[in-house]
């Protein structure tokens, strides 16, 4: 009885008691599960388009804030150097397209899937060889992200929020916005839900693959930039930071892989999940659980949900 | 619009005209030395025992596959292959033998995809559904609803079509190639599968196309008695060759038509 008193009740009755170590807990949260959320919409993004599982999603995160970072140590001004970096994100796509998708058209998913393996580890390489392997310090105050932190007093005690965490999530969430109505609204979304549907059919309706293929791909460079700069803030730009890539892969099973409002869901859920789960639950199991609680829950979505919460209906006709 | 009668279209002019086309996979010959022409107007049938090369002479025409040798002309331009995208652009449409639908999006979504070369504003207009490109959105939400009309699936057009019956399926590949306002429609096997009402369904479609907006149609079909029905013209291919070129009526009698459909006589 006492145990069941631990896992059901007690965590509840700490939440009651303490409500402002429960919001600064959900806060946490949902700061992480934006990051997740924003790796998870690069991943998206390119399976929508070509059913493609984007393996290397984690270290183009990587690789744009290092060119960002390496771009702003030659001197070139933070701004300009953003710039620069989003050019380097669209040659990427452009040479991604002409280089590996295009000789690779027809072939099964898998294919492409090992392909992006051989993408992750070209630019990991040629990352190291460009920018050295040591960590990088994100250039966070040359872009104007605040930092610091607010304070709020309240809820029986004191809720610190960082600054750059409010900017990650208003910046999140603006991208998403654009992202979500650009494929929903506009001709070229159109056509990547098509071409997602069938290359053949796109084809004959006048849709060019290649075209879609480097926007998908430049979305995702743009959106992978975006992710480098706001984890970058947090902690610093190294390429160990490609392995919170593979936490998009729980957020993806949740959400499902063709949705962008899932992979935002996902996102949040898994963040605010492990947060609480780790700081309430944790205890109990000698804490830790942080860094599996995600793929504990996708494993329960694989059983019971395998499209995920948004994903589209799998419908098979026999 | 009045139809033109079969013998006003075989006057008319060449839309299209393949010559001396051959094409192989590796070793195996798909098609070998074909030569034929489409002209403006007319229900071109290409007809074939199994295998004959038929969806091959498609994919060729529409650009999915490129010849090894030959011609197509096409609107006076001479290449010697054609592309998927220039097809399309200079306004050949096509359905597919075992379709080829958006499967998760809408009826609606699937045939307004068939303008998708006819939208020409920024996508920041688009974007802010304003101005030019709110205009140019209500005027292609107005032609694919005539389409929908005309094809009478407007109770499905909400509905994703992933789940529709299969005659629905084929009726909406239909939609989204008008869609296109093609001057060349391509129908692979626009009846397969069907029954007999869905089958009268689509003649019918096919008929109203051809003569109220004039569309040129070339169809590949099994059922006989459809292809002798809505035909001006139809070309017989048998082992990647052309055997006959003609009037359904000619063809009909023709000794080698006959001999790859029956087989040698015994």
């Amino acid at each position: 009885m006492h145990i069941l008193y631990q896992i059901f009740v007690d965590p509840f009755v700490q939440m009651g008691t303490a409500p402002d170590l429960l919001a600064q807990t959900l806060w946490d949260g949902l700061v992480g599960g934006v990051l997740y959320a924003l790796i998870a919409l690069g991943f998206v993004l390119i399976f929508k388009a070509s059913g493609v599982f984007n393996f290397a999603q984690g270290i183009m995160v990587v690789f744009a804030a290092l060119t960002l970072v390496g771009f702003h140590e030659h001197g070139v001004p933070a701004f300009v150097a953003l710039g620069l970096t989003v050019v380097v994100m669209f040659v990427l796509a452009l040479g991604v397209e002409r280089l590996m998708l295009r000789p690779l058209v027809n072939q099964s998913e898998i294919i492409l899937f090992m392909a992006t393996f051989g993408l992750t580890y070209f630019l990991i390489g040629f990352g190291q060889l460009v920018f050295g392997g040591s960590p990088k310090v994100m250039i966070t105050q040359e872009l104007y992200l605040p930092s610091g932190a607010i304070q709020f007093k309240g809820l029986g005690g004191f809720v610190s929020l960082q600054k750059i965490d409010i900017a990650a999530v208003i910046i999140a969430s603006i991208m998403v916005a654009v992202l979500a109505v650009f494929f929903q609204r506009t001709r070229i979304g159109r056509a990547l839900r098509a071409v997602a549907d069938s290359h053949q059919a796109a084809l004959s309706v006048g849709i060019s693959l290649e075209q879609i293929w480097v926007i998908v791909w430049f979305a995702a460079g743009v959106v992978a930039l975006t992710t480098g700069i706001m984890w970058g803030a947090r902690s610093e730009v190294s390429f160990s930071l490609q392995i919170i890539a593979l936490k998009a892969l729980p957020v993806l099973i949740l959400g499902g892989f063709t949705s962008i409002p899932g992979a935002i869901v996902g996102g949040l859920i898994i963040g605010i999940g492990e947060k609480l789960g780790e700081f309430y639950w944790g205890p109990l199991l000698g804490g830790g659980i942080e860094n599996w609680l995600a793929y504990v829950i996708a494993l329960g979505f694989l059983v019971f949900r395998p499209q995920g919460l948004f994903g589209e209906k799998i419908i098979e006709r026999i | 619009m009045r139809a033109p009668s079969s013998s006003e279209a075989a006057l008319g002019e060449v839309l299209l005209a393949v010559e001396d086309v051959s094409l192989s996979f590796g070793g195996v010959r798909a098609l070998t030395g074909v030569s034929f022409d489409i002209r403006k107007g007319e229900v071109r049938a290409i007809i074939g025992p199994n295998g004959a090369g038929k969806t091959s002479m498609l994919n060729v025409v529409n650009g999915f596959y490129q010849p090894q040798s030959g011609r197509i002309t096409f609107k006076g331009e001479v290449r010697t292959s054609m592309r998927p995208y220039a097809a399309a652009h200079g306004g050949i449409a096509r359905t597919f033998q075992n379709l080829a639908l958006f499967r998760g999006m809408t009826t609606l979504d699937n045939i307004l995809a068939g303008r998708a070369l006819k939208m020409h504003r920024g996508f920041f207009w688009q974007l802010l559904r304003h101005g030019p490109a709110l205009k140019e959105e209500v005027e292609h939400r107005r032609r694919v609803e005539e389409i929908i009309d005309f094809l009478e699936i407007a109770a499905i057009r909400k509905i994703q079509v992933g789940r529709l019956p299969y005659g629905l399926q084929k009726r909406v590949e239909l939609g989204r190639a008008l869609a296109m306002e093609p001057d060349l429609l391509l129908l692979d096997e626009p009846m397969a599968g069907m029954n007999l009402e869905e089958k009268e369904d689509m003649s019918r479609f096919i008929i109203d196309v051809n003569q109220q907006y004039g569309t040129t149609i070339a169809l590949i079909e099994h059922d006989m008695g459809v292809v002798m029905d809505l035909s001006d013209r139809v070309v017989v291919l048998d082992y990647g060759r052309k055997i006959a070129d003609g009037t359904p009526d000619e063809v009909k009698r023709d000794k080698d038509v006959i001999r790859a459909y029956l087989g040698e006589p015994q």
